[in-house]
């Protein structure tokens, strides 16, 4: 029972993360629970379809479906993080502000929120379809123990939702003026290190050969693949044996996001000092 | 956003416009009973490899190797396969995620 409990617990540590963290992000926007809800649910019954089509997948475009689905919707939710922050960056102050009603903007905030839905549901997706193909497995092969495995499981699933419990109430007792930086942050290093992992399903398609050599090795130092790694890893993308590409892909994504972020800041000196008199 | 899609799918576009000409060498390995055959499977180095996992149980595995960076559903009773980059000599762990203690194995590049 252990055993599934540890299996399926690492692999919903990193969608249990980004869900807590999308709580977060969102919180007090009106309409966002049931969104990130949502997102949840769409995900759950993404990645039943993707367990139930697994074999499909596998064997579509040639071999590579699996590599090239993963990598696509990994990319896609790179996409929306880094358009939901710069779009933060530009119209945040507003969208802050929703109770004083800010008409278009509040439009434009509720897509901004619905793009970090389908992050939600991404995330949930990539996550789950593995931990519906080891259930399923564990139903298919229905001997004495599986009934117990699947206990494992489900307390497996159980931890994950605790994760994202405790990733949401330990970032909301970060004072609200802080809380909007900090998850800025938060998000750019999730979509950089979301952008790397695409990478490596690129690379094992063997759809990108350049940049496949290791740039560095630090996996006896803190393993990717432990607990803090995993942690890690969702976080700040860090990977203990990453190829150059991902690297590359890597800061280029988080400097992009940055980037683009300070120029779509409104730079006008009126808000400024609006905000400084807050 | 836009201006950055446009330049990361010319990046990756690029890359991939540039493919190594090298010819991959074939692999196979089965899964079977949670093991793998043969567990340790020996490849030349400074060649990119083409692994095959031909999974013959009835549940479905995970092929992972942390040391060759893969990771592959492969579904009951099917195939999978997955590029590996060209390797320096030395041993590169796999295993199957989902049953680690028994399925696991060792390429050796000589």
């Amino acid at each position: 029972m252990l055993g599934a409990l540890i299996i399926v617990f690492r692999e919903v540590i990193e969608a249990g993360l980004i869900v807590g963290i999308i709580l977060a992000v969102t919180k007090g926007v009106r309409g966002s629970r049931a969104l990130v809800a949502l997102g949840v649910a769409a995900g759950v019954a993404g990645a039943c379809l993707v367990a139930a089509f697994a074999g499909f997948l596998a064997e579509a475009l040639a071999g590579i479906g699996q590599e090239v689905f993963n990598a696509s919707i990994l990319l896609l939710a790179v996409a929306m993080l880094t358009w939901h922050n710069v779009w933060m960056a530009s119209h945040g102050r507003e969208l802050a502000a929703e109770m004083k009603g800010v008409g278009a903007d509040v439009k434009a905030g509720a897509r901004s929120i619905a793009a970090l839905g389908v992050v939600v549901a991404i995330a949930v997706l990539r996550e789950g379809s593995e931990v519906a193909l080891f259930m399923y497995g564990l139903l298919a092969s229905s001997n004495s123990t599986s009934l117990d495995l699947l206990e494992g499981s489900a307390l497996g699933l159980a931890l994950g939702a605790g994760v994202t419990a405790l990733t949401y109430f330990g970032l909301v007792t970060i004072p609200t003026r802080w809380l909007f930086r900090v998850t800025t942050v938060l998000i750019a290093f999730l979509a950089a290190g979301l952008a790397s992992q695409a990478m490596l399903f690129l690379q094992q398609a063997g759809l990108v050969t350049a940049l496949a050599d290791t740039a560095w090795n630090t996996s006896a130092l803190l393993s990717d693949s432990s607990l803090l790694g995993r942690v890690l890893r969702t976080l700040v993308g860090y990977a203990d044996q990453p190829s150059q590409l991902q690297v590359l892909v890597y800061a280029l994504v988080l400097f992009g996001g940055f980037a683009l972020s300070k120029l779509f800041a409104p730079a006008a000196p009126a808000r400024g000092r609006v905000a400084a008199a807050e | 956003m836009n201006v950055k899609l446009v330049s990361l799918a010319g990046a990756v576009l690029a890359l991939i416009a540039a493919p190594a000409f090298a010819e991959d060498v074939a692999i196979q390995i089965i899964l079977k009973d949670h093991k793998f055959t043969p567990a340790e499977v020996e490849a030349p180095s400074g060649k990119p490899l083409t692994l095959e996992i031909v999974n013959q149980d009835s549940a479905a595995a995970e092929f992972e190797s942390k040391d060759l960076r893969v990771e592959k559903v492969t579904p009951a009773g099917g195939k999978a396969s997955v590029k590996v980059r060209a390797l320096k000599p030395g041993r590169y762990r796999f295993f199957d995620d989902y049953h680690e203690s028994t399925a696991q194995g060792f390429l050796v590049v000589k």
